[in-house]
């Protein structure tokens, strides 16, 4: 009996170093989860029901912010700015994409290799400095593209000075500094569709065309849901590009959700609304995601 | 389908004109940028532009260097970029241990809430950092870049499914010899999961390096201002002074560039396994 007692005691030390050496491990992360992430989401939340411009102590507002935002003029055309960008970039990011992948999946190793470096160098470089590039490139009268539409007899748009082009030309910025990673997504798609759907397509006499439609593009459906949902995140949170572009001007029309939580908060002080259309826009991604969540069983082909 | 080695049919000649005609139009802007950056302000605006500079201006570059203080954010960039990514790499590798390998209640509960989380994007959680960072007196110093940035959800969760997937005989070999979790975690697992590390290193690497919101926020001056930062400050300061801004602009990226042409293998691989843009 003392001896299983004995034991009982070391199995007790031995799990009490088991949690021990466990808490090792997680503290670290776990004091970094709560800290910056599990509260400040809690923070926003409270702060959202308040008035706070960080000077006094913040009131209570309750549901307020949320009522006026809703009637807001300015958080709807934010909104729609939004909603815009998305409708606009979203697809033909992916459209392009797919449409590039797939010419650069050949047998040439070198040249694909190349052609990847290449496309994806707007990817890795500063949102900041490229848009900067971008505004020269855009510029009324002395920039490239104003000099290009002159050169074949037509009047340049002003790019980013109108309300009409504004967004657009932030979308075609984003369209073309993204498009290298998602040629990098669909690629490893393609890679991943087994030869032998092409072969069995070829026994089939199907040709090129229907071998895109019939094999390639059903296969790829996966990876094309996986890019839509995290497209349409990443264009939720558009900032840089406007902040550079255009200031999200001119009057409010290329201000987008976060720049508008911006100015909100860090420009007039008004964090109680900031924090407002910080959970609104969270509630939408959710529900973005949600949604196309419940819709992929129409599109996406999970036989592979 | 038998075609002579070294043969290019209609069809793939003619997607090939159109990658390059792609390709072209992603280094256009940067070509146009460096082009701009060599020549005169009155070049800068001249109709029609013209691609090579008449007298490569080098001064351009002096004259950048002169008016901002740019090695100070190259520096604050690489400490802010380099402190965020070993953080992140030792916290989220050793509680992705936690998660995967040991035992301790509530586990499982704990990791769906990590789960949870990472839908929520960062401008949810920014303005109660901000706050904090405000309270701590922080603002304006590199505790204020760095350490808000030293935990990851999704760092966790990724190299939590790499432990998974590596089989636990590895481990019991170290178990049975007497050996303890720290054992197993730094002789087995961090050496099997290094291109594992490598990517995520690469990624948080760079998102922090061209991160802008965070650093707009809590640095005021130009001592703290990281690149993204010091361009901002440059293109204010130097309104339609294009050849200087397409110059400051060269200098912040010129590193980076470099960096990926020689480790492309990192930032292009790892996206397909991590499903990451920086």
């Amino acid at each position: 009996m003392v001896g299983g007692a004995t034991r009982t005691k070391a199995y007790l030390k031995r799990h009490r170093n088991e949690r021990l050496v466990a808490l090792s491990f997680l503290a670290p992360n776990l004091i970094g989860f709560i800290a910056l992430t599990v509260l400040p989401i809690l923070a926003t939340i409270y702060i959202s029901l308040t008035e706070w411009n960080l000077l006094k102590p913040p009131q209570w507002l309750g549901f307020d912010n949320y009522l006026k935002i809703f009637v807001s003029k300015r958080f709807l055309q934010t909104l729609g700015n939004t909603a815009y960008y998305t409708i606009a970039s979203v697809p033909v990011g992916i459209i392009l994409a797919v449409f590039l992948a797939v010419l650069m999946n050949g047998p040439r190793k070198k040249l694909n290799t190349f052609f990847r470096i290449v496309y994806y160098l707007p990817v890795i470089s500063s949102t900041v400095a490229v848009a900067l590039i971008w505004k020269f490139l855009y510029a009324d009268d002395i920039g490239l593209f104003s000099y290009f539409f002159s050169s074949i007899g037509l009047t340049a748009p002003k790019f980013l000075t109108s309300t009409q082009w504004s967004m657009t030309s932030v979308v075609i910025m984003s369209v073309w500094k993204g498009l290298g990673y998602n040629i990098i997504l669909v690629l490893a798609g393609l890679q991943g569709i087994a030869p032998t759907y092409y072969e069995a397509a070829e026994i089939d006499g199907a040709n090129g065309w229907d071998r895109f439609w019939r094999v390639t593009l059903p296969m790829l459906t996966p990876t094309l849901f996986f890019m839509t949902i995290m497209s349409v995140i990443s264009s939720f949170q558009v900032f840089d590009q406007t902040k550079i572009l255009t200031d999200g001007g001119p009057g409010f029309s290329s201000t987008s959700i976060v720049y508008y939580i911006y100015n909100l908060g860090f420009v007039n002080m008004k964090f109680g609304a900031a924090c407002t259309v910080a959970v609104v826009l969270f509630a939408l991604i959710l529900l973005l995601s949600m949604i196309q969540w419940a819709l992929q069983k129409k599109w996406v082909n999970y036989d592979a | 389908m038998h075609r002579k080695r070294g043969s290019v049919s209609l069809s793939e000649a003619s997607g090939i004109f159109i990658l390059f005609l792609g390709a072209l139009s992603m280094v256009l802007p940067f070509l146009w940028m460096v082009s701009t950056s060599l020549k005169t302000y009155n070049e800068a605006f001249q109709v029609p532009p013209s691609f090579i500079p008449q007298v490569p201006q080098w001064g351009n570059y002096t004259e950048v260097l002169n008016s901002v203080p740019f090695g100070r954010f190259y520096f604050n960039s690489i400490v802010t970029s380099t402190a965020i990514t070993l953080g992140q790499l030792i916290t989220c590798s050793m509680g992705a241990y936690a998660f995967a390998r040991l035992n301790f209640k509530g586990r499982d509960k704990i990791f769906v809430i990590y789960l949870a989380t990472l839908m929520v994007p960062a401008q949810v959680t920014m303005i109660p950092t901000f706050i904090i960072v405000k309270w701590l007196g922080w603002i304006d110093s590199f505790k204020a870049l760095i350490i808000p940035s030293i935990f990851s959800a999704y760092g966790t969760f990724l190299l939590r499914q790499f432990y998974m997937s590596i089989p636990m005989e590895l481990e019991e070999a170290v178990r049975i010899d007497g050996g303890g979790a720290y054992r197993c975690f730094f002789q087995i697992i961090l050496p099997l999961t290094k291109p594992a590390l490598a990517t995520l290193g690469t990624f948080v690497f760079l998102f922090f390096w061209n991160n802008f919101l965070w650093p707009l926020l809590v640095t005021n001056t130009t001592e703290m201002f990281t690149l993204p930062m010091g361009i901002q400050l440059f293109a204010g300061r130097f309104t339609a002074q294009w050849h200087l801004m397409m110059a400051a602009s060269t200098m912040a990226m010129l590193p980076m560039i470099v960096v990926y042409l020689f480790a492309q293998k990192y930032f292009v691989e790892g996206i397909a396994m991590t499903g990451l843009k920086a």
